[in-house]
C-alpha cells in the first residue's frame, strides 16, 4: 500500500494540518509516513501545499510528481495540481468554493461541499476535517477509528467539547467519499 | 627577612617579550594582582586578543583561551555564561576591540555580559607594525596613514568607552592610563572595581587603558609617554566615563 | 518503542539536548530558524545557555568560548551564514575543540535561494576554513538518522577533539517523519583534561591557542592533527547500501537525492535495470574503499551520481571509480530537487552506454 497525496489551499485553510493528521493517523497504524511542506515566498497568502506520503514500505523520494491523490480546497489548487495526478488516481475537490469540475476522464472526482457541511455543523472550521473525512470515505487508506482516536487526543481539556463536532465532520466527509 | 615587594602568584616566571615603555607588562602584572587578592586564580578564565597581547597565555598563571581576531567579547560571552560564579575577563587592543570586533564588544555590552573587558587603547597596530587603528588621532602617522590621519580620508578617532556607556547593559566605564604611579594606582582601583562588580552580577564592565607604544610611535618611552598624556588623553579624557553605582 | 512525529529542524534541536549539548549559539536564517526556536524555550529548560548571537561570527565564536571550556556546545545555519562560521570551525580545528555544527543546506552562491541544496559539499568536506584539516561530515537522509546523527556527532567531536559538521539539506529541515528515542550507549570518553575552565588546582595553567608561530612547532601541530585525521578516517566512515545485492547500475546519491535515487532505482527495476544505491551517510571520511570495491566488481556496468549541486561529490564518485567504470553526472541547483522521474531517465541514458 503506498498512497501520495498532495493536498493544497489556501494558507488558514487547514491543508497542512490535516496532512499532518494523515501522517499521525498512519503512524498509529503502524505505518511509515513522511509530510512535505511547499515554503517559500508561496506561504505568504498563496496557494499553502504538503505532500504526504503513506508506505507500509520504506518511503524513498518525499516529493511526488504524479500524486495517486489531490486534495484541492481552492480553485488555484485544482488548477495547479490536477494535471499531475496519476491516472486512475483521485481528485478531492471543495465545492463549496471551487465551481470548475475535473476535466480529465482517466481520474475520479470526489466533490465535497467541506464549508456548507462546516457551515451545517455550526462552526467553519471544521471544513478541513470534511475533507479528511472524505479522503479517508473514498480511499479507505486508514481506519475510521484510528482518525476518531486521534480527534479524540488532539482536543483535550477545555477542548474536549470540540471532539463530537469533529467527528460529525469527519463522519459527514466519510459519507461524501464513500458515494462517490 | 621582611617581604617587601612579591611578583604576583597570577604571572608565571617567564620572560615577556612586549617592548620597553609598553603597558601590555604592567596592566597584567595589576591584573594578576587583583585576581590574586580575590582569590581567584583558581578559577579565573581570561580571554586573550589577536594582537601583541596574543601570547598574554603564557604569562597568566590562570586559564586562558585565545580567541579569534576581535572575538574575544563572544567568546567570553559563553565562557562566562557557562561559568556564571568565575571571574572571566576579556584583554583586547583597539585594532582587536575597535575595529574587527567593533560588532562582538557592542553586543555583549548591549546584553550585559557580567564580565569585564580590558580594552589596551594604544592608537595604532602594534603586532603587524603600526597601521592606522581606529583610535589613531588626526594627524598621528602609521604605516597606513604615513602623512598622519585626515578626518577626510579616515574620520574622527572612535571613543569606545564613551559609546559603550551609552548601553544599559554597561554598568561601569573607566578610563585609565599606568604612565607613572598615581596613574598606575587609580588604574588598578578602577579594575578592582571592574571586577567587583562583574563578580556581583552586576553587568557588563570595561576599563580603557591608554597605553604607549614607543616602538611603533618612534619615541623614546620618556617621550612617548609625555605624547600620550599631551595628546591622547586630550582626546580620550581619563576617568571615569559611567558608574551606575553611582548616578 | 513509540514512534513520535517531528520535523526535522525540530529533532536535531532536541536530538543536541538529549546528547547532552548544553549550549546553543545561533543567528536566524532560513531554512534552520526552527533549530535556534526550538533551542530558546528548551535549551534553558533543560539548564542550558541559549544565545541569539549578533552574528553567524559571534555564534561560532561562543560554541569556540564554550567548548574552551569544556561545555559541550552546537550551534547551526545555513549555507550563506555557514560560510561566515567557517573562521571559527578553523580555530576549533586548530585548538582540538569539539563542538557541534549544523549546516542545512540552502541554493547559492551568495544568497542563493531559500529551498534546498547541497552546494555546500566541497566546503564541508575539505575543511572549509583556513589550513590543514577536516571535520566529519555527517548526512543525514531521513528524520530519523538526522536525530541518531546529531545525538552521535557529540561524542565523535569528544572523542576526537574536533568539530562536527551535520549537513543536511533544507528538505531534511522541514519535513516531517516518524521517529523513535532510541536508547544509547555513549561512547566512552576521555576527560576533558585540557579545558580552560578554572585551574582547580591543577598544576598548571591551560591555555588553548592555536598560534604557533614557530614554523617547526606549528608543523608539528599539523602533523599531530593529521594523525588525528587518519584515525577518524579508520574508525567513522559509514554508507548505507540499497538494492545493491546483485546491482548493475549504481546510483550515487547522499541526503534527499539519495531517496529520490531509491525510488527511481525501484521503478528502474520494473523496466528491467538492476538499479541500486550507494549511500554515504559519512561525507568525509568518505567511503572510497568500499566504492572502489563496487566499482571493481564484474556485474557493476556505471555509476551515476545524483546531486542537488552541479556536481561536487562526483569528484569524489571519480576519485574512487577511478576510471574502473564510467561515472555518469544529473543534478539539479540553486533550490531545485531532481524528480524521480528525471533520474530515471539520466540513468536509463547512462545504462544504454553500457548496454
Amino acid at each position: 500500500m503506498k498512497k501520495e497525496v498532495i493536498l493544497s489551499g489556501f494558507g488558514g485553510q487547514g491543508v497542512m494540518s490535516i496532512g499532518k493528521n494523515l501522517v499521525e493517523a498512519a503512524v498509529a497504524e503502524e505505518l511509515e509516513a513522511s509530510w512535505v511542506p511547499s515554503y517559500g515566498p508561496e506561504m505568504r497568502g498563496g496557494t499553502a501545499n504538503c505532500t504526504v506520503i503513506i508506505s507500509d514500505g520504506r518511503i524513498g523520494a518525499p516529493l511526488v510528481e504524479r500524486p495517486s491523490e489531490v486534495i484541492a480546497m481552492n480553485r488555484a489548487a485544482l488548477a495547479k495540481f490536477e494535471p499531475a495526478v496519476a491516472p486512475g488516481g483521485t481528485v478531492f475537490v471543495n465545492s463549496s468554493i471551487i465551481p470548475d469540475k475535473v476535466s480529465r476522464g482517466d481520474v475520479t472526482a470526489v466533490y465535497v461541499p467541506c464549508d456548507e457541511i462546516a457551515a451545517e455543523l455550526g462552526n467553519s472550521k471544521v471544513a478541513n476535517m470534511v475533507m479528511l473525512g472524505a479522503y479517508i470515505g473514498a480511499t479507505g487508506a486508514l481506519k475510521q477509528e484510528t482518525i476518531e482516536t486521534m480527534i479524540a487526543e488532539m482536543f483535550t481539556g477545555p477542548k474536549a467539547k470540540l471532539v463530537p463536532l469533529n467527528i460529525e465532520a469527519l463522519h459527514k466527509g466519510m459519507a461524501c467519499g464513500k458515494s462517490a | 627577612m621582611t617581604t617587601i615587594y612579591r611578583k604576583t602568584k597570577g604571572l608565571q616566571d617567564t620572560e615577556l617579550h612586549y617592548c620597553p615603555g609598553c603597558a601590555h607588562g604592567i596592566v597584567h602584572k595589576l591584573i594578576g594582582e587583583i585576581l590574586e587578592e580575590m582569590d581567584a586564580l583558581d578559577t579565573a578564565i581570561g580571554i586573550c586578543p589577536v594582537g601583541c597581547a596574543v601570547f598574554a597565555g603564557n604569562y597568566f598563571s590562570f586559564d586562558t583561551i585565545e580567541a579569534a581576531h576581535g572575538r574575544a567579547p563572544a567568546v567570553a560571552t559563553a565562557v562566562k555564561r557557562t561559568h556564571p560564579d568565575q571571574p572571566v575577563f576579556t584583554y583586547q587592543g583597539d585594532g582587536d576591540l575597535a575595529s574587527i570586533g567593533a560588532a562582538e564588544i557592542v553586543h555583549a555590552a548591549m546584553r550585559g555580559e557580567k564580565f569585564t573587558t580590558i580594552f589596551i587603547n594604544n592608537a595604532i597596530y602594534g603586532m603587524t607594525g603600526g597601521q592606522m587603528a581606529p583610535t589613531t588621532l588626526i594627524g598621528q602617522k602609521a604605516t597606513t596613514a604615513p602623512l598622519g590621519r585626515t578626518k577626510e580620508q579616515a574620520g574622527m578617532p572612535i571613543r569606545v568607552a564613551e559609546m559603550l556607556s551609552t548601553l544599559e547593559g554597561c554598568v561601569y566605564a573607566e578610563r585609565v592610563c599606568v604612565t607613572d604611579i598615581p596613574h598606575l594606582n587609580k588604574a588598578k582601583k578602577a579594575l578592582k572595581k571592574a571586577f567587583a562588580r562583574q563578580m556581583a552580577g552586576d553587568g557588563f564592565t570595561f576599563v580603557e587603558v591608554l597605553a604607549a607604544c614607543p616602538t611603533n610611535w618612534g619615541m623614546e618611552i620618556g617621550e612617548a609617554n609625555q605624547w600620550l598624556m599631551e595628546n591622547m588623553a586630550a582626546y580620550y579624557p581619563l576617568g571615569v566615563i559611567k558608574d551606575t553605582e553611582a548616578m | 518503542m513509540k514512534r513520535e512525529i517531528w520535523k526535522g529542524s525540530e529533532a536535531i534541536a532536541e536530538a543536541a539536548i538529549r546528547a547532552g549539548c548544553r549550549c546553543f549559539f545561533g543567528y536566524p536564517i532560513t531554512p534552520q530558524n526552527e533549530i535556534p526556536e526550538y533551542m530558546s524555550l528548551h535549551m534553558p529548560q533543560s539548564g542550558g545557555v541559549f544565545v541569539q548571537a549578533e552574528s553567524e561570527l559571534a555564534a561560532v565564536n561562543m560554541v569556540y568560548g564554550a567548548a574552551a571550556s569544556g561545555v559541550r556546545a552546537m550551534t547551526s545555519s545555513s549555507s550563506p551564514g555557514v560560510s561566515l562560521k567557517q573562521e571559527g570551525i578553523s580555530y576549533m580545528a586548530a585548538c582540538q575543540l569539539p563542538a557541534v555544527v549544523v549546516n542545512v543546506m540552502r541554493g547559492g552562491p551568495g544568497l542563493g535561494s531559500i529551498q534546498p541544496a547541497q552546494g555546500d559539499y566541497f566546503q564541508a568536506t575539505r575543511g572549509g576554513g583556513n589550513g590543514d584539516y577536516r571535520t566529519v561530515v555527517l548526512a543525514p537522509a531521513n528524520i530519523q538518522e538526522a536525530v541518531d546523527l546529531t545525538q552521535e556527532a557529540f561524542d565523535i567531536a569528544d572523542q576526537y577533539r574536533n568539530p562536527v559538521v551535520l549537513l543536511a539539506d533544507g528538505l531534511i529541515g522541514q519535513m516531517m517523519e516518524p521517529i523513535v528515542w532510541k536508547e544509547r550507549t555513549p561512547r566512552v570518553l576521555p576527560e576533558k583534561t585540557w579545558a580552560a575552565s578554572g585551574r582547580r588546582g591543577r598544576d598548571h595553567n591551560n591555555f588553548i591557542t592555536s598560534l604557533l608561530i614557530d614554523a617547526p612547532a606549528c608543523e608539528a601541530h599539523n602533523l599531530n592533527l593529521a594523525k588525528k585525521t587518519a584515525e577518524m578516517e579508520k574508525n567513522e566512515c559509514r554508507w548505507e547500501e540499497i538494492l545493491m545485492d546483485d546491482a548493475e547500475l549504481v546510483l550515487v546519491a547522499y541526503g534527499t537525492p539519495s531517496r529520490v535515487a531509491e525510488t527511481a532505482a525501484e521503478n528502474l527495476r520494473k523496466q528491467g535495470v538492476k538499479a541500486g544505491v550507494f549511500r554515504p551517510i559519512t561525507l568525509w571520511p568518505y567511503p572510497y574503499a568500499r566504492l572502489r570495491e563496487i566499482a571493481g566488481l564484474d556485474r557493476v556496468k556505471t555509476f551515476l551520481t545524483v546531486e542537488m549541486s552541479l556536481g561536487q561529490m562526483l569528484d569524489d564518485v571519480n576519485l574512487a571509480v577511478a576510471e574502473r567504470k564510467p561515472v555518469k553526472f544529473y543534478g539539479r541547483c540553486g533550490g531545485m530537487i531532481p524528480h524521480v522521474s528525471e533520474v530515471e531517465q539520466a540513468a536509463v541514458e547512462a545504462w544504454k552506454e553500457v548496454k
